[in-house]
């Protein structure tokens, strides 16, 4: 078992939970936030290995010794370039939030049935 | 009611079947898998960067990279486009508070400052072009909350500049070094120095540029609106 990426998961349920349960648009947009912070646990987590280090080379991890030292740097990688995408995405969705409030005034996603099947 | 109890069932299931058999049938590593062997092993020789990391982001997957900056700039683009024309800018209630004045103007530079530190060592401590662009961007979010009238047009330049240069020093890798976005065009110098490790600091940095303006971009198009 793995504690990091259990939260992980459990970060993305509560997520889903309130993408699937609220009405408020915001609120949406929230749990959408939580569900990329509990991905980005899950990659790191797959990444590390117990009682290893960062991966940068210095004083006390050698470059010989390294291979035996670190933790998967690329996990680190992915996640790192993810978190900014995800900034921006988020701002993008609240920018159609905003877009549609000074539209329609309501912020309910009862009010939008355009897309309802 | 029943979209709750759907939504539970919707999750439930989705826990049992996927989360569930991921979280129990994933090993816990105890050693590197060949690739991460090969970047921990090799790429000190290689590339010359201390921080792994970095030296994957900027070179070994540099086009993956370039593609994340490129996501960035199509939201930024899209957020500019939704916000649409300022008609004008809502005039405040009341100019900042002397505190909020004084304080922002004393920790402007500083924060600057911080940010570029950060986006320079990108190859030899945790750090790099993306966060230091956040923290860059976070300083000229208090820069807009002073200062009421405020160009961006000289952000658009940099945006421009720094994605225009980064693109540009990666076709040099073609021509001079192995391939796109290979970093030794530039000498490796010495190991775990600020001027080190080819062209990685100089992509970085641009980076950093890059993604500061954008964000800076995100913040422009959502000020003040009628």
């Amino acid at each position: 078992m793995n504690l990091v990426m259990t939260l992980g998961f459990l970060l993305v349920i509560i997520g889903l939970w309130a993408m699937l349960t609220q009405k408020n648009l915001i609120k949406i947009i929230i749990g959408f936030s939580i569900i990329d912070t509990g991905v980005h646990l899950i990659i790191v987590s797959i990444g590390y290995i117990k009682g290893r280090t960062a991966p940068i080379l210095d004083a006390s991890v050698s470059v010989a010794d390294a291979a035996n030292k670190i933790v998967d740097p690329i996990p680190s990688a992915l996640v790192l370039t993810a978190i900014v995408i995800g900034l921006a995405v988020t701002a993008l969705m609240l920018t159609f939030v905003i877009k549609l409030y000074q539209k329609n005034k309501s912020l309910s996603i009862d009010d939008y049935q355009e897309l309802k099947w | 009611m029943i979209k709750q109890v759907l939504s539970l069932v919707a999750i439930v299931l989705l826990a049992a079947l996927i989360f569930a058999p991921m979280l129990i049938n994933t090993p816990l590593h105890t050693s590197l898998t060949p690739l991460a062997n090969y970047y921990a092993t090799q790429g000190a020789d290689d590339l010359g960067a201390p921080n792994l990391v970095t030296a994957i982001v900027v070179t070994y997957r540099g086009l993956d990279t370039l593609g994340e900056v490129t996501v960035l700039f199509i939201a930024t683009a899209g957020i500019g486009f939704l916000m649409g024309k300022k008609k004008k800018l809502i005039t405040p209630k009341r100019p900042a508070s002397e505190l909020l004045q004084n304080g922002a103007s004393f920790l402007l530079p500083i924060i600057i400052l911080f940010g570029v530190y950060i986006f320079m060592h990108g190859h030899l401590t945790p750090g790099g072009g993306f966060q230091g662009g956040v923290v860059i961007a976070s300083g000229i979010l208090f820069m807009m909350l002073i200062n009421q009238d405020w160009s961006h047009n000289v952000f658009l330049f940099l945006e421009s500049f720094s994605g225009f240069f980064y693109v540009t020093i990666g076709a040099l890798g073609i021509v001079l070094a192995g391939g796109f976005l290979d970093n030794r065009i530039l000498p490796l110098g010495t190991f775990g120095t600020i001027f080190s490790a080819g062209a990685i600091p100089l992509i970085y940095s641009l980076i950093g540029l890059k993604v500061g303006t954008e964000l800076v971009g995100i913040l422009h198009a959502m000020r003040g609106e009628e």
